[in-house]
């Protein structure tokens, strides 16, 4: 099973590549002259040494043809192996980009659903770290996988040409090397489990301890803290020390061995030479080839490592990109003439085990303003996910002046309403762009004239550079960054609102100028707003009374209080302080 | 960087012994060519077996003593790194338990996890590395040169040449792309803040139908970051190909003007492959040498900064032992109090009032208006700028640390519990705590029915963050766990939120009854909360604008009856007063 997938994640891969298939082309040709030439170097300089034959006996001519080859050679080498790289580089960071790009515009493409029900860490993963890990290790795996091949092969006929027996003894004895490596590792990997282990250990107390040290020096917690730092620290210690020498001993270990073949070389070799079967040039290219045959052997396993590494994160990536997206928008775009909603008969669901919202009806007035009430975690927000097509229902419609959602576009929908939420998300970017977010072409005193209505010019003049003052998430207070989220809908001025009112309490003036903007901005538009606040719960047309994730209640104030239900408890709730 | 090399003069033994043996070691490696020469000119060239044998055994001897070596650096720099890193690890930890919460507050907790946990290990890996390997190349590069002139000075000449050649360029290419890659990892962040930016605000970009400026804006920061790893790319494409062909190079001249001086017979054939073999070794060390400088420049900088954490000092000094307490009329008394938590925005100015023992002070006032700064600076978490803050009667400078801790538990606002057993978690307040002093206090905290629920009690295992506890039951918790210490002085930081009315009344009921000595400060949002407590200060925009009984205020303070009447709008009906809400 598991191979079937990594083939097709490879055939996958292979289409990513596909635009690159001359670079690739040119990336192995280029290679292999490279390697080749390299090798066939040490060659020409064992040639040219075996005619230093002895004093007075020297052909310099012939020397001086030897080394112009060399020359030659060494020259068509390092700019092969320069053109692979920038040839490389080209396909590495090409395909990186190609993957970044397509994931990013599948995940604007991608159902909120989806995106709801993955952290934002894990995708953020996906688009940046993995695609670059993909590239990277599929791209060096498989130019050293090759390079080392390729190695591999010609030093193995070379060194066949100088000598068959020496040549099959290095074959021989190459085994020995990788048996010494395995049987190191596996005795380190054990350490490095332990290592592994208590580390995990010992950064989740630090995260705990340092996370909340205000409470552990109100508790003067420090030195237990310490004490409990101190014991694993010191386990760690001990695990960490052997694990470091452990997986030290594998490089000595494995040169000892190339060192010993490189002596039987020398050895023989030498032999070979008194039998005049092997001439001293020769014994010097198998000397420096018994060592450079091995290097690809060694830098195996790191390699494959590599290729498994790329190979699961071309997994992840693909599984986003195979996500589905949301369902193709119709080209007919939302007429809103007075802004009458109606709800028919909906269903949803988050999951298909646990209804939610059945048979749910509802009719808004145009300019109406409709108050959604429970308790926190009642599912305020599925109503929003709802009417704004963030979610598509079950079943049932819901229609706007008579059009139903599903018909028209998503755009002309969502530019239909305004929507403050009460999670202010601002961009980093300056504050005429914030304000200008849903109108790009806004002129600046469209701005100016949309902040004073919010009153939040005030403050928008006090900063540093005014409405060109870069913002982002610290630089603002809570209502600060509010009343922006309000002015950015004030600007844009929409036919219908959702609004979320805040219940983090921000302070009075503040939040008296947000009330002041919700009002401005509501006034003869249909509304909806998540309520928290008596005054608005009272003055609504309509109130939604909503109990974990349903619609329980529907009616004004008044009728509501009449009924003796959940918001008649609700209301008194708020009041049984009193008594107290 | 001083007070970090101290960590490592423990070690010194370890850490002269380390790169010592990698120097053996290197030397085996030394003088391989050597033994190949030999076999070559006297071996072959005068057919003297013996002398091949000899060479054949010295190379065995040589290889296995160069591992032998080697495992022992290996044994040294282990031993060194790994024991730096945790005594420095220990230290930091005890140093940042040592700050207090100005220092805090400016560090922030992610930067101090940081420096903990990857700028150690990174500074652990530099000082393994540098250990065994900073000496051994250039021991090598530089030896290699020796060896050179001990066969032939003339023909050294060339390595004389060579090795600066090569040092410059590796140098150079590196010098050249280390800024280059700085700015790499900027646009790789500015596109990671991007994305994470983009998928925080889905909902509102998809309302904006903002969908197609942020694919573009994505591109276009993308294409921008594969620029800059294009062009750090082509440069560092340049090193492998120029150092081999220099080193090549060299090594044509070497043959060449070795082939002259074989033909007058100033050296010999085996001789001119030793320096053969010697330029090859070079080669391989300085670039390994190359990667090395890379890897020991990041740990330099984590170095650094854990230096320079290791020089902020806690901003806070207590004396050692207590002055005797003088006048405790009163119990707690702000004199004039301003402070600032940046210099020059006073979180409070000039806030007065007295206590005295057994009261319920309730401290209400919006978001911001300095509630918690007033509670926060009674067990002194910080200094305060002007003013004075005194606990029966004396300044709170003038307490040692345990004297003023011990007469004061707080409930933090951020309801926290650590990961461990809930009876582990109580322990907090009172090391030795028994079972029944635990109930006790989750008694009158309301919390007994949270432990009564678990299967195992007291040994329920709370998760980190007490994650796997609601919101109210984690408060309930942690007000247990304050109690347990038997304060003189108890403090709710706005610590009962999560609980509806009627659990919150039968909490403070429960704790009036407790002890009559004991003072309870509640910090609150919620009127009905506070109505009850003996003092009520209210803050407004950092200044204390009101004080008295819920009937005084609601009568004085125009800012109290705001305050009420927004969460009370029946009352004010009923009253004729103007709502703002």
């Amino acid at each position: 099973m598991p191979e079937k997938t990594s083939t097709s994640t490879l055939s996958k891969l292979l289409k990513l590549l596909d635009k690159y298939r001359v670079d690739i082309f040119f990336s192995i040709i280029l290679s292999a002259i490279s390697v080749i030439t390299q090798l066939y170097v040490p060659i020409l300089f064992g040639e040219a040494i075996d005619e230093l034959i002895g004093v007075g006996m020297i052909d310099m001519s012939l020397i001086m043809r030897y080394l112009l080859r060399i020359m030659i050679f060494v020259g068509i080498s390092a700019f092969c192996s320069y053109l692979m790289s920038l040839i490389n580089n080209r396909i590495s960071y090409g395909t990186i980009n190609d993957i970044r790009d397509r994931t990013f515009r599948h995940i604007q493409k991608l159902p909120l659903k989806y995106l709801d029900g993955h952290s934002a860490g894990d995708m953020l993963g996906r688009v940046i770290a993995d695609a670059d890990q993909l590239s990277d290790g599929l791209l060096l795996g498989f130019s050293q996988l090759f390079a080392g091949a390729v190695t591999i092969f010609v030093t193995l006929y070379f060194m066949f040409s100088r000598n068959v027996e020496i040549t099959i003894m290095v074959l021989l004895l190459t085994p020995l090397s990788f048996l010494v490596a395995r049987f190191i590792a596996r005795r380190s990997y054990q350490m490095f489990v332990k290592q592994n282990e208590t580390r995990g250990k010992q950064t989740a107390l630090i995260n705990e301890m340092i996370t909340n040290e205000k409470i552990l020096k109100a508790f003067g917690y420090e030195e237990r803290a310490s004490e409990k730092f101190a014991e694993i620290n010191s386990d760690l210690k001990k695990y960490a020390q052997s694990a470091t020498f452990y997986s030290s001993l594998t490089n000595p270990s494995t040169r000892a061995v190339n060192n010993l073949i490189y002596a039987l070389v020398a050895l023989f070799g030498a032999y070979k030479i008194l039998n005049g079967s092997l001439t001293v040039g020769g014994l010097s290219v198998l000397l420096s080839y018994a060592n450079q045959y091995m290097k690809p052997f060694n830098d195996i396993s790191s390699v494959v490592t590599e290729l498994q590494n790329s190979i699961s994160c071309a997994e992840r990536i693909f599984e986003l990109l195979e996500a589905e997206a949301q369902s193709a928008d119709p080209d007919r775009e939302l007429d809103v003439k007075e802004g009458m909603i109606d709800i028919d008969n909906v269903c949803f669901s988050y999951r298909k085990d646990q209804n939610l919202i059945e048979d749910f009806n509802f009719h808004a007035d145009p300019g109406m303003t409709i108050a959604i009430v429970g308790p926190t975690g009642c599912g305020k927000t599925t109503l929003i996910n709802l009417l704004m097509r963030f979610y598509d229902v079950d079943k049932g419609e819901i229609y706007i002046d008579g059009q139903e959602i599903r018909s028209v576009s998503r755009s002309s929908l969502r530019k239909s309403y305004g929507m403050v939420l009460q999670d202010t998300w601002l961009k980093k970017a300056s504050v005429r762009d914030n304000i200008a977010f849903g109108k790009p072409e806004a002129s600046d005193e469209e701005i100016i004239e949309a902040a004073k209505k919010t009153h939040s010019y005030e403050f928008i003049r006090r900063m540093k550079d005014g409405l060109n003052t870069i913002i982002d998430d610290d630089s603002l207070s809570q209502g600060q960054k509010q009343l922006l989220c309000i002015t950015r809908v004030m600007l844009c001025m929409p036919p219908m609102l959702i609004l979320d009112e805040a219940t983090s309490s921000i302070d009075t003036r503040t939040e008296i100028f947000i009330q002041k903007a919700f009002e401005q901005l509501m006034e003869g538009k249909t509304s909806f707003i998540v309520a928290h606040r008596l005054s608005t719960i009272r003055n609504a047309d309509k109130i939604l009374v909503m109990r974990d994730g349903q619609i329980i209640e529907q009616g004004n104030h008044d009728e509501l209080m009449k009924a003796k239900g959940f918001y008649f408890e609700l209301y008194n709730s708020q009041f049984a302080g009193k008594q107290l | 960087m001083k007070r970090l090399s101290s960590y490592l003069s423990k070690y010194t033994k370890e850490a002269i012994l380390a790169p010592l043996f990698k120097l053996l070691e290197a030397l085996m490696d030394l003088l391989v060519p050597l033994v190949v020469a030999y076999i070559i000119n006297e071996g072959i060239t005068l057919n003297n077996k013996q002398a091949i044998i000899n060479s054949f055994i010295l190379l065995i001897v040589l290889a296995f003593a160069g591992m032998g070596f080697s495992f022992t650096a290996q044994y040294f720099a282990a031993k060194a790194s790994v024991g730096f890193a945790s005594d420095l690890r220990q230290s930091l930890f005890d140093h940042i338990m040592s700050l207090s919460y100005k220092e805090l507050d400016q560090s922030g907790s992610d930067t101090l996890i940081t420096r903990m946990t990857s700028d150690i290990n990174q500074l652990q890996v530099g000082v393994n590395l540098a250990l065994r390997l900073l000496l051994r190349s250039p021991f090598i590069v530089f030896g290699a040169m020796i060896m050179a002139f001990t066969i032939d000075a003339r023909l050294a000449l060339i390595f004389v040449v060579t090795i600066p050649l090569l040092t410059l360029v590796v140098y150079a290419i590196m010098l050249k792309s280390i800024p280059l890659f700085e700015k790499v990892q900027q646009k790789l962040d500015s596109l990671l803040g991007m994305t994470r930016e983009n998928l925080n605000g889905v909902r509102v970009i998809r309302a904006f139908c903002k969908e197609d400026d942020e694919i573009k804006e994505f591109e276009k920061r993308s294409i921008d970051l594969t620029f800059m790893n294009r062009t750090v790319g082509r440069l560092s494409a340049l090193m492998n190909p120029l150092t081999y062909a220099i080193v090549n190079i060299a090594s044509i001249v070497l043959i060449y003007s070795g082939a002259l001086s074989v033909n007058v017979g100033t050296i010999r054939q085996g001789d001119v492959v030793a320096l053969y073999n010697y330029m090859a070794q070079i080669i391989v060390e300085l670039i390994k040498l190359a990667s090395l400088t890379i890897t020991i420049n990041k740990s330099w900088a984590c170095g650094k900064r854990v230096a320079a954490l290791f020089d902020v000092s806690p901003s806070l000094t207590y004396p050692d032992e207590a002055t005797d307490i003088k006048d405790n009329t009163y119990q707690v008394e702000f004199k004039d109090v301003s402070f600032a938590y940046e210099k020059g925005i006073d979180a409070i100015s000039e806030v007065s009032f007295k206590t005295k023992k057994g009261q319920t002070i309730g401290v209400i006032g919006s978001t911001g208006s300095g509630k918690s700064t007033i509670v926060n600076l009674i067990p002194r978490f910080y200094d305060v700028s002007e003013g004075e803050v005194r606990v029966d009667g004396l300044n709170v400078k003038d307490y040692s640390r345990k004297a003023l801790l011990d007469k004061i538990a707080i409930v933090p606002q951020k309801a926290v519990l650590f990961e461990g057993t809930i009876r582990e978690n109580m322990r907090w307040g009172k090391e030795d705590a028994s079972d029944e002093e635990i109930y006790e206090a989750l008694k009158t905290a309301q919390a007994l029915e949270v432990v009564e629920g678990k299967k195992e009690g007291l040994d329920h295992i709370v998760e980190q963050g007490g994650r796997n506890f609601s919101g109210g039951q984690r408060q309930r918790l942690t007000i247990a766990r304050a109690l347990i210490k038997k304060p003189e002085i108890l403090i709710l930081d706005d610590s009962s939120s999560a609980l509806d009315f009627a659990t919150d009344s039968r909490l403070r009921k429960a704790i009036s009854e407790l002890d009559k000595q004991l003072s309870v400060f509640i910090v609150s949002q919620r009127t009905s909360s506070i109505m009850n407590a003996d003092l009520i200060l209210v803050m407004d925009d950092g200044k204390l604008v009101a004080q008295g009984t819920h009937k005084q205020l609601l009568k004085e303070s125009r800012v109290y009856q705001e305050i009420y009447y927004s969460q009370f709008p029946e009352e004010a009906g009923r009253q004729g007063v103007k709502v703002y809400a």
